[in-house]
């Protein structure tokens, strides 16, 4: 008998907001997250600016915890609270309830602290602490804990795609019969001079440091690369029968995933976007849907150069000609890029969209890019039609890792 | 000197562990009462190292059982 997934939970922190619906809020007025960085930030970076949580999990986290955890396990713990009171703090048998967290670059501020702990006081003086704060599963690992998951706890990572492949494995785990509920999402947050320099190296990150707000500006023509952001996006994925069993709220249905790779390039896109546009049919076919039912897509969209482009080729291909039809959100425009977090926030975004019937602004298009050939939305919220309605979540990371979700409206 | 001795010592237990200052007494486990784990220890013993400038070996720290065990080695070796 097939088990179907639904979402009865949400929770994010992210650069618009300290909660979901703060968030959600946010990004339907069109509110810009990036920030100059403050003055104590190295001028000789080329980057100047981020998008920064909004609410600073250290202010709200007890002392202690703050202490033993990464920032990135402190924001998804923040979101996985949200969420699991959101879903009715569910009573579940802990062997039936997982968790699935994934990070693309993991406790990286810890590492470096925990270096300049050693260099400055000897390793006698490194926390011992460290090891469990900057493991990639460690986020994981805290929301298992904090939930008490039995069933299991995991960790894909796929970088800029680890979130959204998350939420595919989680899916699998109730499909699968390992699991009733799980706890899925992603998180990030790893604003720090290292990895600034690092992908500003790559020239993956928007220079554009007199202007922050508009920074990220995907489809526009004078985008010049993601603005780095951070916090977390966390969903409860239930079975549905356990979820209706038990009165809880449903936000939206999961439909089904496509995941594939490009083999191709470590940091550049497919410029055929064969890869990606594979990962949209396999995830609408797994939805049993067809690409017609298809009528938002929050989009991938960095606002970078080359990978813009190359997606919108992906999904002309996926899409077909419903890409004339479906409304595209590019929302990093706003949130900024939160890396393994991003498929998580932006997942949940696609389900609030089909909740509200309004896909999400794109903002800062001054001027679009005429090779982007999609319908894209603009400053404000568009409104989608009633009945039943899907829509498709793309995330993809260096690496060459391509991933798509569908949701179906409930 | 103890009671200065245990004063600090609750002061560095709440912050490493979160246990309220209070519930530091001579004598409490750091284990059965406080809730103090073995990782946290070492949390206890670098920051007490720093702040009365002791040396605490690991063959030492497990025989400080209770905070009245560490207050009492403090003092001995301060």
């Amino acid at each position: 008998m097939t088990r179907s997934v639904v979402v009865t939970g949400i929770g994010m922190t992210t650069p618009l907001g300290g909660d979901a619906p703060t968030t959600w809020a946010a990004a339907l007025a069109g509110t810009p997250g990036g920030v100059r960085l403050g003055a104590d930030w190295d001028p000789e970076q080329p980057a100047q600016i981020a998008a920064l949580m909004r609410e600073n999990p250290a202010e709200i986290l007890k002392p202690v915890e703050v202490r033993r955890m990464d920032p990135s396990e402190q924001c998804a713990v923040i979101a996985a609270r949200e969420a699991w009171a959101d879903a009715g703090a569910p009573d579940i048998d802990p062997i039936r309830l997982g968790t699935v967290v994934a990070s693309g670059i993991g406790g990286i501020n810890s590492l470096i602290s925990a270096y300049e702990t050693l260099r400055d006081k000897g390793a006698a003086r490194v926390s011992p602490h460290m090891v469990t704060m900057i493991m990639p599963n460690g986020p994981a690992a805290m929301v298992g804990i904090e939930v008490g998951a039995r069933a299991g706890v995991h960790t894909p990572v796929s970088a800029c795609a680890s979130g959204a492949e998350a939420i595919s494995y989680a899916a699998k785990m109730i499909e699968d019969g390992r699991a009733d509920i799980v706890v899925a999402g992603g998180t990030e947050a790893c604003i720090n001079g290292v990895t600034m320099a690092g992908f500003g190296a790559m020239r993956a990150l928007s220079t554009r440091n007199d202007d922050p707000a508009t920074a990220s500006r995907a489809y526009d023509m004078d985008r010049d690369g993601f603005v780095m952001g951070e916090g977390a996006g966390i969903l409860i994925l239930e079975e549905e029968e356990h979820a209706r069993a038990r009165g809880a709220k449903i936000y939206g249905r999961y439909g089904g995933a496509g995941l594939t790779s490009d083999g191709h390039h470590i940091a550049q896109p497919d410029p055929e976007g064969s890869g990606a546009a594979r990962a949209i049919t396999m995830a609408i076919e797994d939805a049993e849907l067809s690409a017609s039912d298809i009528i938002h897509v929050n989009a991938h969209a960095t606002s970078t150069p080359q990978g813009d482009f190359a997606e919108s080729v992906a999904i002309r291909k996926g899409l077909g000609g419903q890409a004339d039809h479906a409304w595209v959100s590019a929302t990093k425009s706003m949130t900024g890029h939160l890396l393994g977090g991003a498929g998580a926030v932006e997942s949940i975004f696609a389900i609030l969209a089909l909740r509200d019937r309004l896909a999400p602004p794109s903002i800062n298009i001054f001027n679009i890019d005429p090779a982007i050939e999609l319908q894209v939305t603009k400053d404000g919220p568009v409104q989608l039609p009633a009945g039943d309605i899907a829509a498709l979540n793309n995330s993809f990371g260096f690496g060459g890792h391509d991933v798509a979700l569908v949701f179906k409206s409930v | 000197m103890s009671e200065d001795i245990l004063a600090g010592l609750a002061g560095i237990v709440n912050e490493v562990a979160g246990v309220p200052a209070e519930d530091v007494q001579l004598d409490k486990s750091f284990v059965d009462d406080l809730d103090v784990d073995s990782l946290s220890m070492v949390e206890v013993v670098m920051a007490c190292e720093d702040k009365w400038g002791v040396k605490i070996p690991d063959s030492e720290v497990k025989n400080l059982k209770t905070v009245g065990d560490a207050v009492t080695y403090i003092s001995a070796n301060v």
